[in-house]
């Protein structure tokens, strides 16, 4: 059989998606189920003086209105924060608390202060408009810029400060600085975005009396987890009598990696109507109150010396994470940013201080790529702005930085163990035939196009992580990863991962693993997840951590079963296990032809012993049945990196910029289905492109979401692109056994530097995300008129 | 209420519903049709595609009452004798799908797109799904995979 690692298979999931056979969450029905529709605040910040529903519970259909006292008389706990940051001055994070539902006050528009549960969501919705509830409005502090110097949300957090975060030796970055012959410095926002899965929100609780068991199907990329708190923390009932059921979801993103308050309180509300409850969001709720993205105002400056070698980094950001603390939202813009602002450079010093605010907007949590992005930002424009500065060549000026010996100890946190950033620098100017840009960018000038180019050697750290290391620096959780392998008696394959598929492809992927590992075909192993009633706990999918931890936990449980198979191999063989080698899936005796397939191994631990022809003794304590657990932790993250190449042509007469060409060269280590991967780049890389020069999550002064509905917030259509072209160079990982780094957010890490450098080299000023027709034409008019002026 | 007769995938319907349903509504939650998806409120993101006498429409901008004596086909109706249409053939062997979750609305859009043009180019494949948002794929993959239906039709 033909090594399944790195084979184009098509995927096992595609048949059911084609033909309308996915199950959503939306797609589950339950025959007396109701319907729930979220009374949701229209202020960004109000106190709530009264809710009053004595009409809306009178309403047609209405089952039951919840309201935060209702909550709170229940004792249901509120959402939580899931890593706690400590600040510089040693104090610990500073969070308001986060009823699922808003007793007292509201701090965002779409802040959710009841739910109507009726016998049809019509009835639900007119509802809901009878609920009249009574506010005091009080001024929204909006401005991620401004937060620190308005008025306290939260009485006892003032400056609306979360944390003053800092990361690296001050001093020693201070007297880099003093001694630097060049000190090159950017401003720099990162936009905030909503993350925009296509399927919206959803979540079903159904509660059966007579066993007390309660259900909660939802749109989830973490099923185990999502258990965990809305037991632990938010008290809905006992992890063992709770089922998280995550089936078919429709892209996260990040954005559904932790439960919501909807998630809450409709399983909240099922357990005490006894009753299905059924909530989907429609797509301007979810603009509303999925938690969005990134948000960072940043000045960062960069110590040199006059032949191009940095000698530190200095870099000050205030994060805005909106109303509330998220699960993730702590941890996204300190260490999952503050080690990645290095970039993969040989940087020997570096300071980097964060201070995340809290405003009355939307909650801000992981976004693809999670801090990563951010700082990938910061550092390629950056680097970009000082090859420009020194006039060097902004390939030579990063190869002269970059990192060439590994493993590589940073200044900051991690130890880079593998890479050969040079190897994709160079594969990328090849393929994006770097040395004839100057021609093509005469080209465009004679049709009267602007042509720019920008490059953007990105790093990432992925994999997350050594339980004991996070968990060190505040992680509320361990960050491993479980697999079981079952052996059906007839010889096919179950296999159980605590990773979560939601477009990923796992279902061929992790297969794929299992068929290489164990000889079984691919047809005949079946992979199962997102039910925490089906395999063991486990920690979800983000951060590109499934392959190289969810991977790595059935490469592990796949050992166990060869080491079992042996033993029984050798009982039926008569021979000792030791004597005993598998491959392509047959136990052979060492030079010999006696053998035994693991399908027949696979019978024989479920019948053993000796019924007519069947002759299986198992060997002296051996126990029956062919299954195998394993848990694994990782002993590092992993580091993909690459090179990504993008040329821009803007019209000077509009300012609209066009993508002309994009070159992307990544090293992921082993690669196990080029063809999944290939897909993962080329979705990232959209996201990518489209932070940089479409997608803006806008509130107006009050704190109103002005771009709460496709007709306002662009997202990135199928005519904004051309082909991209993609290639690869590997240095496998050295911290798992099958060599993987991980892939899902390089796209939407390495792209918007590289475009928006390619924009400022195109208009030749500096230009902020997401660069719109409009803002490129003012920024071109600007310089016009200083020319002039001046 | 108002009673609405349509052929669905091949068979005959009718049914009483209310006036203001939509044809998306009808499918998914009366006739349980559930590869029709519902990705927004504003017509915008092309999930709800299917067609309408054999034109590609987005399914929650027609009131089913509206459309009676229609042949709809929805992406349920497509393989014939469990085989695959060509599209969906396609999308499968280029990766033109990650969630699933746009995919049956593509499919059909992209299926309207060979009917009126043969041959498209890529821009022109691009120009047409503009109305179809992805969020996975990056659309690269889905314009391969009607140009490689395109070959085979």
């Amino acid at each position: 059989m033909a090594s399944m690692i790195g084979s184009k298979v098509e995927r096992k999931e595609d048949k059911k998606f084609l033909t309308g056979k996915g199950r959503y969450t939306a797609d589950i029905n339950f025959a007396n189920q109701t319907y729930a529709y979220f009374v949701r605040s229209p202020h960004a910040r109000a106190q709530i003086k009264s809710v009053d529903i004595s009409k809306a519970s009178k309403s047609k259909g209405v089952i039951k209105i919840l309201t935060g006292e209702d909550l709170a008389n229940d004792k249901i706990g509120g959402l939580i924060a899931g890593w706690k940051i400590v600040s510089q001055d040693g104090k610990d994070m500073k969070v308001p608390p986060h009823p699922p539902l808003a007793k007292d006050s509201v701090n965002y528009v779409g802040d959710h202060v009841a739910v109507v549960i009726a016998e049809t969501l019509e009835q639900a919705k007119d509802a809901a408009d009878l609920v009249n509830v009574n506010y005091k409005i009080l001024k929204a502090v909006v401005n991620t810029s401004d937060a620190m110097k308005s008025e306290a949300i939260y009485e006892g957090i003032d400056q609306n400060l979360c944390f003053d975060f800092g990361l690296g030796d001050k001093g020693k970055a201070e007297e880099a600085f003093s001694k630097a012959e060049k000190v090159v410095s950017i401003d720099l926002v990162n936009n905030r975005l909503i993350p925009n899965a296509m399927e919206p929100r959803a979540s079903i609780g159904d509660y059966n009396p007579s066993s007390e068991e309660l259900t909660l199907y939802t749109t989830n990329q973490n099923p185990h987890l999502t258990r965990l708190v809305l037991s632990a923390f938010n008290g809905i009932a006992p992890e063992h009598k709770f089922r998280v059921v995550a089936p078919d979801v429709g892209g996260g993103f990040g954005s559904k990696i932790y439960p919501y308050a909807e998630d809450a309180v409709v399983a909240w509300a099922a357990k005490k109507i006894e009753k299905p409850v059924k909530w989907v969001a429609e797509r301007t709720e979810s603009f509303l109150s999925d938690c969005h993205g990134r948000d960072h105002i940043t000045h960062a400056q960069l110590a040199l010396q006059k032949d191009g070698k940095i000698t530190g980094l200095k870099v000050e950001t205030i994060a805005n994470i909106g109303a509330y603390a998220s699960l993730f939202a702590t941890v996204t813009p300190t260490y999952l940013y503050a080690p990645l602002v290095l970039g993969l450079y040989n940087i020997p010093v570096a300071f980097c201080n964060v201070k995340a605010v809290f405003t009355n907007t939307a909650p801000v949590d992981a976004y693809r790529g999670a801090g990563r992005p951010e700082a990938t930002y910061m550092i390629e424009r950056l680097i970009e702005k000082a090859a420009k500065e020194l006039g060097m060549d902004r390939a030579e000026f990063r190869v002269k930085n970059f990192i060439n010996k590994f493993p590589h100890q940073q200044c900051l946190v991690h130890n880079i163990d593998s890479g050969d950033y040079s190897a994709h620098l160079n594969k990328a100017l090849e393929l994006s035939d770097y040395k004839n840009f100057e021609k093509r960018k005469s080209e465009s000038a004679s049709k009267g196009k602007l042509r720019g180019i920008g490059f953007s050697t990105y790093i990432e750290a992925c994999g997350i992580a050594p339980s004991a290391v996070v968990m060190s620096i505040g992680a509320g959780v361990g960050l491993w990863e479980s697999a079981e392998i079952r052996f059906n008696a007839t010889g096919n394959v179950s296999v159980f991962t605590g990773a979560h598929s939601h477009g990923q492809g796992h279902d061929t992927t992790f297969a794929q693993i299992v068929s290489d590992k164990l000889g079984v075909a691919l047809e005949n192993i079946e992979l199962i997840h997102g039910d925490t009633d089906k395999g063991p706990f486990g920690m979800g999918t983000y951060g590109s951590r499934s392959l190289a931890v969810g991977g790595t936990a059935i490469v592990k449980a796949c050992d166990k079963i060869i080491d079992k198979g042996k033993k029984v191999a050798a009982k039926m063989l008569e021979a000792k296990p030791e004597e005993i080698d598998f491959k392509s899936g047959e136990f052979v005796v060492k030079n010999s032809n006696k053998k035994k397939t693991i399908g027949e191994i696979a019978f024989a631990c479920y019948l053993p012993g000796q019924y007519g022809e069947i002759k299986s003794p198992l060997p002296e304590g051996v126990e029956p049945g062919l299954k195998e657990t394993a848990f694994y932790d990782p002993i590092n993250f992993s580091f993909p990196a690459g090179t990504h190449i993008c040329e821009v042509e803007v019209d000077p007469n509009t300012g609209e910029t066009k993508v002309v060409t994009y070159t992307a060269v990544d090293d992921f280590g082993t690669v196990i289905n080029p063809m999944i991967v290939e897909g993962q780049v080329h979705g990232g890389v959209v996201q990518g492109i489209g932070q940089a020069l479409y997608e803006n999550a806008h509130y107006d002064k009050s704190g109103q979401l002005t771009t709460a509905s496709y007709m306002d917030y662009a997202m990135p259509r199928a005519d904004n692109f051309p082909e991209f072209k993609i290639a690869y160079t590997s240095t496998p990982a050295t911290s798992n056994p099958l060599g993987v780094k991980g892939c899902g957010e390089a796209g939407a890490i390495a792209a918007p530097p590289a475009v928006i450098n390619a924009v400022v080299d195109a208009i030749n000023t500096e230009i902020s995300m997401p660069a719109t027709s409009e803002k490129v034409w003012d920024a071109l008019q600007n310089k016009k008129s200083n020319r002039e002026a001046a | 209420m108002q009673e609405v007769r349509l052929e669905v995938n091949g068979k005959r319907i009718s049914k009483d519903v209310p006036d203001q349903t939509l044809l998306s509504e009808l499918l998914r939650d009366i006739l349980n049709l559930t590869g029709t998806h519902i990705g927004c409120d504003t017509s915008q993101c092309g999930a709800c595609v299917v067609h309408v006498d054999g034109k590609s429409v987005k399914s929650c901008t027609v009131l089913a009452a509206d459309i009676n004596d229609s042949k709809i086909t929805t992406i349920e109706g497509l393989s014939q004798n469990g085989k695959l249409h060509p599209m969906q053939e396609a999308f499968k062997k280029h990766h033109g799908l990650q969630c699933g979750f746009c995919t049956p609305g593509m499919v059909m859009s992209a299926i309207d797109l060979l009917k009126n043009k043969k041959n498209p180019s890529d821009q022109e494949i691009r120009d047409w799904l503009e109305g179809n948002i992805c969020r996975c794929t990056g659309y690269q993959n889905i314009v391969a995979a009607v140009k490689e239906a395109a070959n085979k039709s």
